[in-house]
């Protein structure tokens, strides 16, 4: 590995992270994702647009969100551990945000940016629904149209989430191709915004896509390790031995990360969802895939010898994708961050754990994290400090929990 | 630009099918017609016959389309084409057995693949330049590869000789179509219309313009597509363009006919060609 000066430095000016990222995109978008790209550096140097996105995430979001110390997630951990092992847990309360997950930071952020441009109508792909409320709400708030595109297997399956979404004033448009999931979701957002590219602004909801999202994304979910950092050494004067977060496409993982890249004592780790199992149905891309191009960028894909892309399954459909932002792929392949895979039931014994030592309900994507940070957590001196990203709560999961649990409600 | 091209100008190895099939039209006084259809449609086996339907209707050109399971540049038609190729089992081997095939049957009949970059950069691009090329392939259009991410795999299409097809478009401004033109070779593919492959067709006035100003910028020919379905739209831009692609149309008749599709892709074929001719004779 050579090692870089600075992990914060990414992408180039071509929207490459290393051999990942770039802009893999149909000419008709071309010339939009360049319009994008100079807008987003434009109000990277304005003031105003700082401070708009900041007043916004403090008064409308509620952020800061809490810096928790897990005491009897903690204690529970040490019980099966071995003498003097059993790190602290510490939690980021994203999932105390407003609409309940991460997802509204890069909202707030990116509906700012379509305002700029002019836009007057937005489109948006959602798995889980959590991204398509967090879009219909900030849609709402600026008063401008909107579209969601979900996956018809997604919109069967997280019905109160398309409620909230037609709530908030968006026509939630049913994915019928493919396999009706967040992947054709994207297809379908990309398909509008090709045919609409004069007056539609596509808030993509992952840190993923075509150059500058990854970037504008992970810049905009990047207030998670900022307030992180702050609040770590204003509460107990150092910064954490470990940071634990899920991924999917990466967008709350990201954020929690890349303000702490250049810290070389701080280890990261990153959770992706291995399923059923890593040899059986799972949407761990790093863990299985292999580099290819989609959805506008070059990442690490699940998909066969010839590249055709694979069904992605997670029993949390926010993770539910075969494909990873192009950051993660990178910082997997330069080794700054470590990734790992936890299973569909492990997450939701996770789940259950953080229900009755913390009184969280956190979602399935993060519990993915907290499976993973009990394990490590085992394997650490009481003295370490994990801080895992708590992204969203489990308000919309209990429907599949019950399920998984064989529990009729 | 008047007189055809020889044939024995050597271009990479042998003779350049691509810009002879453009000369040889316009040295007839119309447009080359380029027509589409997805491989493996309905199955693998099956795609030889409509390829040999779409030569004898009249076709010029044939752009092959490698069938991918996330082909977000096109509309419901295509869409269910490489639904239809994928689930027949159609593998990328199977494509270029289909072309090697073609080759054989029709030694100077210009064929490119046409697809998305994660089933032509799977094995690397070096791999399948390579291959397209022993497979007697003419040239390539890669939907997402834009000129930004040439590196990826236009140099390995010009290391093997095959032609790298570039796509123009209404969003294409002035101040961007020479990055578009830098590396493009064979024809240049003007898409008519902003929007997904097969849905609506652009007012004949804005292919006019788009087409002159193309024409101005590249002495490739300039060949386009996007949503043309009848002979009349495809004679109307045959006045002005030096070819016209048709795609959708023929998948809807593979979609509807199957493995019986070749007599009525053969006939709807021929109405294109004749109007293609008729096009420059008759006032617009």
């Amino acid at each position: 590995m050579n090692a870089p000066n600075s992990f914060r430095a990414q992408p180039d000016e071509r929207g490459h992270f290393g051999q990942f990222g770039g802009r893999y995109v149909a000419e008709t978008l071309m010339p939009l994702i360049l319009e994008l790209g100079r807008e987003y550096e434009r109000a990277k140097a304005d003031p105003a647009f700082k401070a708009q996105f900041d007043d916004l995430l403090e008064h409308y979001v509620g952020r800061p969100s809490p810096l928790y110390f897990a005491e009897r997630l903690t204690e529970a951990v040490r019980k099966d551990a071995t003498p003097g092992k059993g790190a602290q847990i510490w939690f980021k309360r994203d999932e105390l945000n407003h609409t309940g997950a991460h997802k509204i930071n890069n909202c707030i952020g990116q509906i700012l940016l379509a305002m700029r441009m002019g836009k007057t109508r937005i489109i948006a792909e959602t798995g889980a629904g959590q991204h398509g409320v967090a879009t219909a709400t900030v849609a709402a708030r600026f008063g401008l149209p909107c579209v969601i595109y979900m996956g018809a297997k997604d919109v069967e399956r997280q019905q109160p989430n398309v409620f909230r979404m037609k709530l908030l004033g968006a026509e939630v448009r049913p994915v019928e191709s493919g396999a009706k999931t967040l992947k054709d979701a994207m297809n379908e957002g990309l398909r509008d915004w090709v045919a609409n590219v004069h007056d539609t602004f596509y808030i993509i909801g992952t840190a993923a896509g075509p150059h500058p999202y990854p970037e504008l994304v992970r810049d905009f979910q990047s207030v998670i390790g900022r307030e992180a950092r702050e609040q770590m050494l204003k509460r107990i004067d150092r910064l954490p031995d470990l940071l634990v977060a899920a991924i999917g496409g990466g967008s709350n993982a990201i954020g929690l990360f890349h303000p702490f890249l250049d810290d070389p004592d701080v280890k990261m780790l990153g959770v992706e969802a291995a399923g059923e199992g890593l040899d059986k149905r799972h949407a761990a891309s790093l863990a299985g895939g292999f580099p290819g191009v989609l959805h506008g960028n070059k990442t690490y894909l699940l998909q066969d010898e010839d590249g055709q892309i694979a069904e992605a399954h997670s029993i949390s459909a926010g993770l539910d994708y075969p494909g990873i932002g192009p950051e993660h792929a990178w910082l997997k392949d330069i080794g700054r961050v470590e990734y790992t895979a936890v299973t569909d039931t492990q997450a939701l014994d996770a789940f259950q754990l953080l229900c009755r030592t913390e009184g969280i309900i956190p979602a399935l994507e993060p519990s993915h994290a907290i499976a993973a940070v009990t394990d490590k957590a085992r394997q650490m001196n009481k003295d370490q400090i994990i801080l895992a990203n708590l992204c969203g709560r489990g308000d919309k999961d209990i429907f599949t929990v019950a399920e998984a649990l064989g529990v009729a409600i | 630009m008047n007189s055809p091209i020889p044939l024995s100008e050597p271009s990479n190895n042998g003779l350049d099918r691509l810009r002879f099939a453009f000369a040889d039209a316009q040295a007839q006084g119309r447009a080359a017609l380029v027509t589409f259809v997805t491989a493996g449609d309905p199955t693998p086996g099956a795609t030889g016959a409509i390829l040999d339907a779409l030569v004898a209707g009249g076709t010029d050109v044939i752009e092959l389309g490698m069938p991918f399971t996330d082909p977000m540049a096109d509309g419901p038609a295509i869409q269910s084409a490489n639904l239809r190729s994928l689930a027949a089992g159609t593998k990328t081997a199977d494509i270029l057995a289909i072309a090697k095939a073609f080759r054989t049957r029709h030694p100077d009949v210009p064929l490119v693949l046409m697809g998305y970059a994660n089933p032509m950069l799977r094995r690397s691009a070096d791999w399948f330049a390579n291959a397209a090329k022993d497979a007697g392939v003419d040239g390539v259009i890669c939907v997402d590869v834009p000129p930004e991410e040439d590196d990826a795999l236009g140099p390995a299409l010009r290391d093997a000789g095959l032609h790298l097809i570039r796509l123009a478009t209404p969003t294409t401004d002035t101040a961007r179509l020479p990055a578009v033109l830098d590396g493009a070779s064979g024809f240049l593919y003007y898409v008519s219309v902003a929007g997904i492959t097969g849905l609506q067709q652009a007012a004949q006035t804005s292919i006019e313009e788009a087409v002159a100003r193309l024409k101005s910028a590249t002495d490739i020919p300039v060949a386009v597509g996007f949503g043309v379905r009848t002979p009349e739209q495809a004679a109307n831009i045959g006045r002005v363009a030096d070819g016209v692609v048709v795609g959708s149309a023929i998948v809807d008749l593979v979609g509807k006919h199957g493995s019986g599709a070749p007599e009525p892709v053969r006939s709807y074929i021929e109405q294109l060609a004749a109007a293609l001719r008729a096009a420059r004779k008759e006032p617009a």
